[in-house]
């Protein structure tokens, strides 16, 4: 039988233990490939390094010989109940993208915290990432335990102190647990050293996450990845590729494309080497096709007519977190991948920005540096289709390009459409139109979008 | 859905993603088992077609029967097929078989450069001709700046860090230090002249989960990775010269599953079989760092 599989991230500051305590979690749990420890304790050997769990995943060069992770890690773990892809992301601040990266993927989380040095920087940091990010289930390891003699006070302190920070945030952890990742303390099972506390093994915990329920009553939504028409295909008729982000879909459903506003009805559901179905759900990459050829472009936003229906606007609110190397600043173009579309958006107003290891807000500002939350207005070149973050979480987050680098990530709070928008349109509906049916059929013509002819 | 529906579904949304993204999108294809997962995971991405052309380098060094397999499934899948290889150092015996470079070196030359000149365009490129049964020169010397690749995260360290799209800068250089962010599937798909993006739809799955998955879809796989009727099959493909079958009396994929899972090698590495990763440490690290797959 297949085994669930769920991905964990590591997080915390650096240096408090992240590496080290997954290796020897793989030690203790005999995960690791047959001769693996013996060869990376004869490596130490040789170069007369005392050995370090860490070692065991800190596989990069410049890892090995600064002591730090650089970048995340996936382990693939098993316990009794599943298998796990632990992500161990970097604690360093200048690494935080990778963080980001490695914990966008995951559906729980560890916060480890180094007793011995309490609460830092990032272990705060981290945590307002993860609620960013819409992690929900957190654990909280309170790591080197030996190092302040497994004392309960300090235990008690930091995790008082640490639970005030996480309420603010609006984090409520599944549980807390002393460790010492080292000795193997309270790991895979309970250790005599520590015979106060009496809750479970952080394995324990680890299993206790449990996996997302998959809503199938949420509205559909499915970003269309391309539109198909090969030759020798045996479906003669256009296939629209793309992954169900959610609800179902069933053949026969009248849908609406957007931001096009168009409207067909499913004729079939396509995949290859699969029997035919006439359902298919959140989850599933599939292509559609249509009882009448619609000319539709390759990105659109499908949802079905009888449901909830997205917001089509160009001005919106949203948290954005910046990553980029340069600040992120007013007016300046950048461009805005949602879901598959592109499109070109500028920086209307940032309304304040969030310090995030101290919770402070600033007002007045006119940049974001890198590693800050910012409240924004943003105005996109034309209309986009999307949810708000509290509505469908799959279709309200975005990412920001800056020349060629994504740059911050953002999510969708709020639909600021009619407000102000006075739209001076510069072309005639038809000109748009011919101009998006020679970039889509012509593309070697290489036109530019309408307002970039540069 | 179950963990390998799951792995199916994603890694179909990253060939999908690249085949919109990239105008020069090409697939290394090493004819060993993940690269052809890779290769199935492509058709169903495209309903049974394959949209770019599938590059392999021809180290000249392959077991024979890999070559034998390649050129009947290009037939079978009516696949377009480029070939490139180094044919200077293999001309001029500047290989570890002939006895005058390491390992590692040959490895660079005979795939890493060989990879490298041929994705670029630099290096002439063969080209399957399905109207003659026979390879001509690729007409076609531009150079590819989309690259799929079947590497897998829990192969080895340095694989393990890998991004989805990963950049390579203009000497192929892949910076580890300085990753792109990834998240909520939103890939790095625009890069700066000169550069291309390596992309790794199978980075989630494991050896095991490539296995289940030619049982479960019925894949054909080239008979040297069953036991050969003296209790002896390959793991892992590669060149001949550097490339040992294990000691496994596995005759089919069920087998090989039941193998992995409670048997023999439930708990060794796959490339165990790969002598080009034991020359000293980080070796692995430091060909991938110069463009190795």
């Amino acid at each position: 039988m297949q085994q669930h599989r769920m991905n964990i991230v590591i997080a915390g500051h650096v240096d408090h233990g992240k590496s080290t305590l997954i290796g020897r979690l793989l030690v203790d749990t005999n995960s690791l490939p047959e001769g693996k420890l013996e060869q990376v304790k004869r490596l130490c050997e040789k170069n007369s390094k005392p050995f370090e769990y860490a070692f065991l995943l800190d596989s990069l060069q410049d890892e090995q010989s600064h002591g730090i992770t650089i970048d995340t890690t996936r382990i693939f773990f098993k316990s009794k109940l599943r298998e796990y892809i632990i992500i161990d992301a970097p604690g360093h601040i200048e690494f935080l993208k990778n963080m980001v990266s490695g914990a966008a993927r995951a559906e729980a989380a560890i916060l480890l915290i180094d007793a011995h040095e309490g609460v830092a920087e990032n272990s705060k940091r981290h945590a307002y990432m993860m609620s960013f990010l819409g992690i929900k289930q957190i654990a909280v390891a309170i790591n080197k335990m030996d190092l302040v003699g497994y004392s309960e006070e300090k235990y008690l302190q930091i995790k008082n102190e640490y639970e005030k920070f996480l309420e603010k945030i609006g984090i409520e952890p599944v549980a807390f647990v002393p460790t010492a990742a080292r000795e193997g303390v309270n790991l895979n099972s309970l250790s005599e050293k520590i015979k106060w506390y009496k809750g479970k093994t952080l394995l324990e915990i680890i299993n206790s996450f449990s996996k997302k329920d998959v809503i199938l009553e949420s509205p559909f939504r499915m970003y269309a990845q391309g539109v198909y028409k090969f030759a020798g295909h045996n479906n003669k008729r256009r296939t629209i590729a793309g992954t169900i982000n959610s609800g179902s879909i069933s053949v026969g459903d009248e849908i609406i494309f957007y931001p096009s506003g168009k409207k067909s009805k499913v004729l079939s559901i396509e995949e290859f080497y699969k029997p035919p179905k006439n359902i298919a759900v959140v989850g599933e990459a599939i292509g559609l096709t249509l009882t009448e050829e619609l000319y539709i472009p390759q990105t659109e936003l499908i949802c079905k007519i009888n449901e909830p229906q997205p917001k089509l606007t160009n001005r919106f609110k949203a948290s954005i977190f910046w990553m980029g190397k340069k600040p992120l600043s007013l007016n300046k173009k950048y461009k805005l991948k949602i879901g598959t579309q592109n499109v070109s958006a500028v920086i209307e107003k940032i309304e304040n920005v969030l310090n995030t290891s101290e919770l402070q807000y600033f007002d007045n500002k006119i940049t974001v540096e890198k590693h800050e939350v910012a409240l924004c207005i943003v105005k996109t070149d034309s209309k986009t289709a999307f949810d708000l973050v509290h509505e469908m979480e799959a279709t309200s987050r975005f990412v920001l390009v800056d020349n060629y680098d994504i740059s911050g990530g953002g999510i969708i709070n709020e639909n600021m459409a009619e407000a102000t928008v006075i739209v001076q349109q510069k072309y005639s509906d038809f000109e748009i139109a011919l101009n998006n049916f020679i970039r889509e059929n012509f593309p070697h013509w290489e036109a530019k979008p309408l307002g970039q002819e540069g | 859905m179950d963990n390998l529906q799951k792995l199916e579904a994603q890694s179909v949304y990253i060939f999908r993603e690249a085949y919109r993204e990239f105008k020069n999108l090409a697939m290394l294809w090493s004819i060993g088992k993940d690269s052809t997962v890779l290769l199935w995971l492509a058709r169903k991405a495209f309903f049974g077609n394959v949209p770019f052309p599938l590059v392999h380098i021809d180290t000249s060094y392959k077991i024979p029967e890999m070559i034998e397999y390649r050129n009947q499934l290009v037939k079978d899948w009516n696949l377009n097929l480029i070939v490139g290889q180094n044919k200077k150092a293999i001309i001029g015996k500047q290989t570890f078989p002939d006895g005058n470079v390491d390992r590692l070196t040959c490895c660079k030359l005979l795939k890493s450069t060989a990879l490298n000149k041929s994705l670029s365009g630099e290096w002439s490129r063969l080209k399957f001709d399905h109207h003659t049964d026979q390879f001509i020169e690729d007409p076609n010397n531009e150079s590819y700046t989309g690259v799929i690749v079947g590497v897998r995260a829990d192969e080895e360290g340095s694989r393990s860090k890998e991004r989805y799209f990963s950049p390579r800068d203009k000497n192929y250089d892949w910076d580890v230090g300085d990753q792109p962010p990834e998240l909520w599937n939103q890939f790095k798909t625009d890069f700066e002249p000169n550069s291309h993006i390596r992309i790794h739809p199978l980075l989630d799955w494991t050896e095991l989960n490539i296995w289940e998955y030619i049982e479960r879809e019925n894949i054909p796989t080239i008979p040297l990775y069953f036991d050969n009727g003296r209790g002896k099959r390959y793991r892992s493909l590669g060149c001949y010269p550097c490339t040992s079958p294990v000691d496994s009396e596995s005759k089919n994929v069920g087998e090989i599953i039941e193998e992995l899972k409670s048997g023999k090698f439930a708990n060794i590495a796959e490339r165990s079989g790969r002598a080009q990763d034991t020359d000293g440490g980080g070796t692995l690290e430091i060909l991938r760092r110069e463009g190795y797959m």
